[in-house]
């Protein structure tokens, strides 16, 4: 227990291990009671070198499942935005049927991530009944992607140029059925969450984010919208068969008239999502042109065109927790990627993190800091190691500031020698 | 205390095997309704729960297991908090009437008795937190102890008003348990008093899930926050008589409410008068009505709420609870005018 001299400030540690994280993070919290003082976040725990296998070991198309493995629960949006990538930098134009079946099967991640969420937001506030009856109705739709593309969780349904499984005319009757089972708890889930009192106690004017802070630190997704920033690359820059469908983004003043940007307009913006994603998986459903459903089916074929491929290209998709990025460098002649970049939508919302929780209770922390709905795994980027010394490091922004000025010199000094 | 006749150590003795008869059977019972609330509430949540013995399991697996003290423990503190804990619930249920009979220390000490010694496990909980050393633990204490003095003056209340309404009635020591059975609050009552011992009643089923530490009141522990707060250090053994104490404390505070409330037998309504049988009948009706009371004081309100922040929680007892129960107060004193 670390005391200062005034004796009333403790700084309690949440995490890396803490019952209110699902992954490893460090919250160093200042408290003077109940109240947070001060907050900092500390990332750097689980961190895997993906990038660094995308370039040294695998080749672009074993990355894709790579890709599906940067987390858990969004193993859609990132292949997704990685096959864009790659599709950019190679030039490769998918068939309009496989635009389609991305779409919806990015949507029914949406609704099983939205959901995932809902129950873990239920149970750091102690109310395990709705944990336990939100994702037991989670359950249809893990069905229905099992149903759809032969897995539960990691789908490999991505292929550069399209996808690898067809949704085929006699499996709708199937989707329709999921879908009009949600349509159907629909007011139930919404009564549930927006009218319960205990809820509402909890989630009301809790790790409020304001839209000038939200618009400063570039929140993305459901964070930054129930901040009133209306933002969703779906809508903005709609890429893949989103520019055919009609996305808009939401925002809590849909439903409530005002914007708080609190927990409770979190819950609002991810509800309305989940019934946003049912009818653009519908859309689709009624739209989907017939057709291939890969540009070039031989994979030994597909590599071959990478591998002589030269250039660059970035994909964007809107992931249930916000924009994901992916940047890709292909150099001919090399048959692993030159260079990978991510850039996880957890990677922005962890900024409004102290934000939101000075001057809250320690009691808000779990519910507040789960709000942004964080995926460490996806953040962690750098970590320095000093094998000699067996030391660990992170590099922190002075130091980077430093490295960055240095390499100006040492560049424009070559530059003067040349 | 008389039945064997007037031997000083006779009666001790019985006192004696009296206690560890009652302790056993609270220990056993308590154990059981925490299994019983631990698969109704997993039945209401859609799982199928532990089995309903699950809690006499994990008091053995606890047992076995090793104590382990913090390096920064002040540990003669943090290895007694337990124990005291412990005997002290154990003496609650010497003064509390059990199976429809009378207490097993009735005439030693009395409702303000029990009111001063349900103080004393939180008191250890909070001493044990204290003195564990770790940040966790000590904002459970913290929690623990604003939540304590939130609900003392409601429980304080209760008592006070049902003791107030028996005092014209009788001469005897109105706050004794066994007076309060001898003249039901029910009975004494015209209809302002009936909504007044009703809203009593109330307060104090809203008291209980605070003073056993459940949601939405199960904030001195509360998982997902502080990692299980005052507890959070405590392994083993020690973990083993908290348990087992927590579980005791929450059927001594719905004996307490059946006591002050229902202490209704039914052998003499359904007609029993033999020794064996009626003890038989009233215990079972004493269990009844333990469950009905936990039920809908502790599981039915775990399920279907959120947990309290600290402040919120304070305010439903400090004020919400406390005007309640001076309103109940008031309407028994109204009804004892008319």
């Amino acid at each position: 227990m670390a005391m200062d001299e005034t004796k009333t400030r403790y700084t309690i540690p949440v995490g890396p291990i803490h019952p209110a994280l699902k992954e490893p993070i460090r919250l160093d919290l200042e408290v003077d009671g109940e109240e947070i003082v001060d907050v900092d976040v500390i990332v750097g725990q689980v961190h895997r070198g993906m990038e660094w296998l995308g370039m040294n070991r695998n080749n672009p198309i074993q990355n894709i499942y790579l890709s599906e493995r940067v987390c858990g629960i969004c193993n859609i949006c990132h292949p997704f935005a990685y096959i864009m990538a790659v599709e950019q930098a190679a030039g490769i134009t998918p068939p309009e049927r496989a635009e389609y079946i991305r779409v919806i099967v990015a949507e029914m991640e949406r609704i099983h991530s939205h959901l995932l969420w809902a129950g873990v937001a239920a149970h750091e506030i102690g109310f395990d009944t709705v944990f336990y009856l939100v994702w037991r109705v989670r359950e249809e739709i893990m069905d229905l992607m099992e149903y759809v593309t032969g897995n539960r969780v990691t789908k490999a349904m991505f292929q550069i140029g399209g996808v690898r499984r067809d949704i085929t005319e006699e499996q709708f009757p199937r989707v329709r059925q999921s879908l009009d089972y949600y349509k159907s708890i629909f007011n139930q889930l919404k009564t549930v969450f927006l009218d319960d009192w205990t809820i509402r106690m909890r989630t009301r004017n809790v790790g409020i984010l304001k839209t000038e802070d939200a618009l400063k630190l570039l929140t993305v997704g459901p964070t930054g919208r129930a901040s009133g920033v209306p933002k969703d690359v779906r809508q903005d820059q709609p890429y893949s068969a989103y520019a055919d469908l009609d996305v808009k983004a939401i925002t809590p003043d849909m439903l409530t008239g005002t914007v708080v940007g609190d927990v409770y307009d979190r819950i609002i913006v991810r509800l309305l999502e989940v019934k946003q994603s049912i009818e653009i998986i519908e859309q689709c459903l009624n739209e989907m042109p017939p057709g291939p459903i890969v540009a070039e089916g031989k994979t030994a074929k597909l590599l071959n065109t990478l591998t002589k491929a030269e250039g660059e290209g970035v994909g964007r998709a809107e992931a249930p927790r916000g924009e994901v990025i992916h940047y890709v460098r292909l150099e001919a002649g090399r048959e692993t990627l030159s260079n990978w970049k991510i850039r996880a939508p957890t990677y922005t919302n962890l900024m409004a993190v102290p934000i939101m929780l000075k001057g809250g209770q320690i009691a808000d922390v779990p519910i507040a800091f789960a709000s942004i709905d964080p995926c460490m795994s996806c953040t962690n980027r750098a970590i320095v190691v000093d094998l000699k010394a067996n030391k660990k490091s992170l590099l922190t922004g002075e130091e980077l500031h430093k490295l960055s000025v240095q390499k100006t010199r040492n560049l424009k000094r070559d530059e003067s020698t040349r | 205390m008389n039945l064997l006749g007037d031997s000083a150590w006779l009666s001790i003795l019985v006192i004696i095997a009296g206690s560890i008869v009652v302790a056993v059977l609270g220990a056993v019972f308590a154990l059981l309704f925490r299994g019983v609330d631990r698969k109704l509430v997993a039945h209401m949540q859609g799982r199928i729960g532990p089995p309903i013995i699950q809690p006499f399991r994990d008091l053995r697996k606890l047992l076995i297991k090793e104590t382990i003290v913090p390096d920064g423990a002040v540990s003669w503190l943090f290895n007694a908090a337990p124990i005291v804990c412990l005997v002290v619930t154990i003496v609650l249920l010497l003064y509390i009437p059990l199976f429809g009979q009378n207490a097993l220390l009735d005439g030693y000490g009395d409702a303000i008795l029990i009111l001063y010694l349900l103080v004393v496990p939180s008191l250890a909980f909070v001493a044990g937190g204290f003195a564990s050393s770790s940040p966790y633990a000590t904002v459970g204490a913290q929690r623990e102890m604003v939540i304590m003095m939130s609900y003392e003056f409601t429980l304080a209340l209760v008592i006070v008003a049902i003791a107030w309404r028996i005092v014209p009635m009788t001469d005897a020591d109105p706050f004794m348990l066994s007076t309060v059975a001898a003249y039901p609050v029910w009975n004494l009552v015209g209809p302002l008093g009936v909504v007044g011992a009703l809203v009593l009643l109330f307060a104090l089923l809203t008291v209980t899930p605070g003073e056993v530490s459940k949601v939405p009141f199960d904030i001195a522990e509360a998982e997902t926050e502080i990692a299980g707060g005052i507890l959070v250090e405590y392994s083993g053994r020690n973990l083993a008589l908290f348990y087992l104490s927590d579980a005791m404390k929450a059927f001594v505070m719905v004996s307490l409410i059946v006591a002050l409330f229902f202490p209704y037998n039914l052998s003499p309504v359904i007609g029993i008068s033999a020794a064996i049988p009626a003890a038989i009948v009233d215990g079972l009706f004493f269990l009844l009505k333990v469950f009905v009371i936990m039920f809908v004081s502790v599981i039915l309100v775990r399920t279907a709420m959120a947990r309290f922040k600290i402040s919120q929680a304070s305010y439903v007892y400090l004020i919400a609870m406390t005007l309640i129960s001076l309103v109940g107060l008031i309407l028994l004193g109204l009804d004892l005018r008319v």
